[in-house]
């Protein structure tokens, strides 16, 4: 009784919780009279989502897919050279000191490059999207590759295992779980790429609504572009996290995160 | 004598070795087809070494290696592995684990994909044999230490291969698990007669399993002893309480404290 007592509260808890942070919001604003064009209330962000729905429909179309576009190229990019590294000390060694240099540049400062390059367009959304997001698939890549356990190799080498038996039978596979780990993040920041990019050098994408909303002062829009976001943002991470329970269920065997 | 493993007068620096000392020295090992043979020593002694040098995943600075009649220059492919850590893939299950060396050595690894079902009835029967019936579809995860150590015995042996390869394979098991073990091992070695080369640390081990033993010296390791082991076979787990046998042990004790002694 007990216990699926506790696990009823479980399954109503996020909505107890995020329905409470919106009341609460709503709650403070009005008691404080805040205007709208510092922090508008829900229910206002709630009317400007309904005004604006096909605008803001529209747009988050646009930054998911250029979301997926830059992630999906990070995705390849990320497990190719995530591959070269783990398989070869000599490519280990001498990529590693770029990667980590690339990776120090915010990448921000890339987009007017971008934009010389390519002009306002989807161009420089993905590109960012891209640049922004796969290094954490290339080290996880090498990490699961050069991490596998030595007696493995020698079992498979005595039986004249090549290198590359090696690779596909036991070095892809391990490397797996550490490979969707890093989707988790590197949609993120994928869409943090997107974004920024869109805001800057883009006629459409939600980053672009928000820099025209911003310069015409419709601060409810603004916030209401930012709720799309949230809930753009919080699908592609679900997304990422349920194909990486699907395809590594056996690396999640530990009860540690249960309890 | 006609020998099927014959390390002869090998010295082996590993590559990578900060002091540049050799692991072992002037070491000869001659094992007949068949044999099983243990290898004991003190710790660090370079016994795993001889398993690389013999399994064709090193190769001796000095000396040479043959095995089954050729010089070793390549990994020998005749040889199945089991070490003190099971290494199963813990994304396969048990009897996919089993099924790994066929996908990699020859003829079986062509012969694979078309008669999948016989492979596959050859693991089940190689799994009942150590007592894990049934257990195949189960993730290694899910077995216990010792049951996982019996399908790794499995795994090595599921290619036939012509050699055996033990590294401290029972080191990290209970007493009890590890006396069932030996008795597994033994039975298979009975019915199969491969050749075994066991590397342990454990002197009970050596006598009642092998045919002849070897007793290394501390790094650089040679060998200072070989003692054939004439225990009539088949060997019940009584014989280890029994004079002859303590006998046979606390000589070879007395070569590893000398070892020991000598460092």
């Amino acid at each position: 009784m007990a216990a699926r007592r506790s696990r009823i509260s479980l399954i109503l808890a996020p909505w107890v919780f995020t329905i409470g942070f919106f009341a609460i919001w709503e709650v403070v604003v009005r008691a404080l009279g805040v205007s709208n064009f510092v922090l508008p209330a829900p229910s206002v962000i709630a009317e400007a989502i309904v005004q604006y729905r096909t605008q803001l429909l529209f747009h988050s179309y646009h930054t998911m897919w250029m979301t997926l576009a830059g992630f999906g190229l990070a995705v390849i990019f990320g497990l190719v050279l995530g591959m070269a590294l783990g398989a070869s000390q000599i490519v280990h060694a001498g990529a590693y000191p770029l990667l980590v240099g690339f990776n120090a540049i915010p990448k921000v400062a890339m987009v007017p490059i971008l934009v010389i390059w390519f002009g306002v367009g989807w161009q420089a959304p993905v590109l960012t999207a891209f640049l922004i997001s796969f290094f954490p698939i290339v080290v996880n890549v090498a990490t699961g590759l050069a991490t596998i356990e030595p007696e493995t190799e020698d079992v498979l080498r005595a039986l004249g295992a090549s290198k590359r038996d090696i690779i596909f039978k036991v070095g892809i596979p391990r490397s797996m779980p550490y490979f969707f780990g890093s989707l988790k993040v590197a949609i993120t920041l994928a869409y943090v790429g997107s974004v920024i990019a869109e805001y800057n050098a883009s006629n459409v994408g939600v980053g672009n609504l928000m820099a025209r909303a911003s310069a015409d002062f419709n601060v409810p829009l603004i916030w209401a572009a930012l709720i799309a976001l949230a809930v753009l943002g919080v699908m592609m991470y679900a997304a990422t996290a349920y194909a990486e329970r699907r395809m590594t269920g056996w690396a999640q065997r530990s009860q540690f995160a249960a309890q | 004598m006609d020998a099927f493993v014959d390390i002869h007068d090998v010295t082996h620096i590993y590559a990578g070795a900060e002091d540049g000392a050799p692991a072992v020295e002037g070491m000869s090992i001659k094992v007949r087809e068949g044999e099983f043979a243990a290898i004991v020593g003190p710790s660090g002694c370079g016994k795993s070494t001889v398993m690389k040098l013999a399994t064709g995943l090193q190769f001796p600075n000095k000396g040479t290696v043959i095995v089954d009649g050729r010089e070793v220059d390549a990994p020998v492919k005749i040889a199945g592995m089991a070490f003190q850590n099971p290494v199963m893939l813990p994304w396969r299950t048990t009897l996919k684990n089993l099924l790994l060396p066929l996908e990699i050595v020859q003829p079986h690894r062509s012969r694979l994909r078309a008669h999948r079902k016989e492979y596959e009835a050859r693991a089940e029967a190689l799994l009942a044999q150590v007592g894990l019936e049934g257990q195949g579809s189960k993730f290694p995860w899910q077995l216990s230490g010792g049951m996982q150590q019996r399908a790794s015995l499995c795994r090595s042996l599921i290619h036939e291969p012509k050699l055996l390869m033990l590294d401290e394979p029972f080191a990290a098991l209970d007493a009890f698990t590890r006396e069932e073990l030996w008795c597994i091992i033994r039975d298979l070695h009975a019915a199969k007669r491969f050749t075994v080369i066991l590397v342990t640390h454990d002197l009970r081990e050596a006598v009642f399993l092998a045919d002849r033993v070897f007793c290394m010296s501390a790094r650089p390791g040679r060998i200072i002893a070989e003692r054939e082991i004439d225990l009539p076979r088949p060997r019940d787990l009584d014989v280890t309480y029994t004079q002859p046998f303590i006998d046979i042990v606390h000589e070879l004790r007395g070569h590893i404290a000398t070892a020991r002694e000598a460092v």
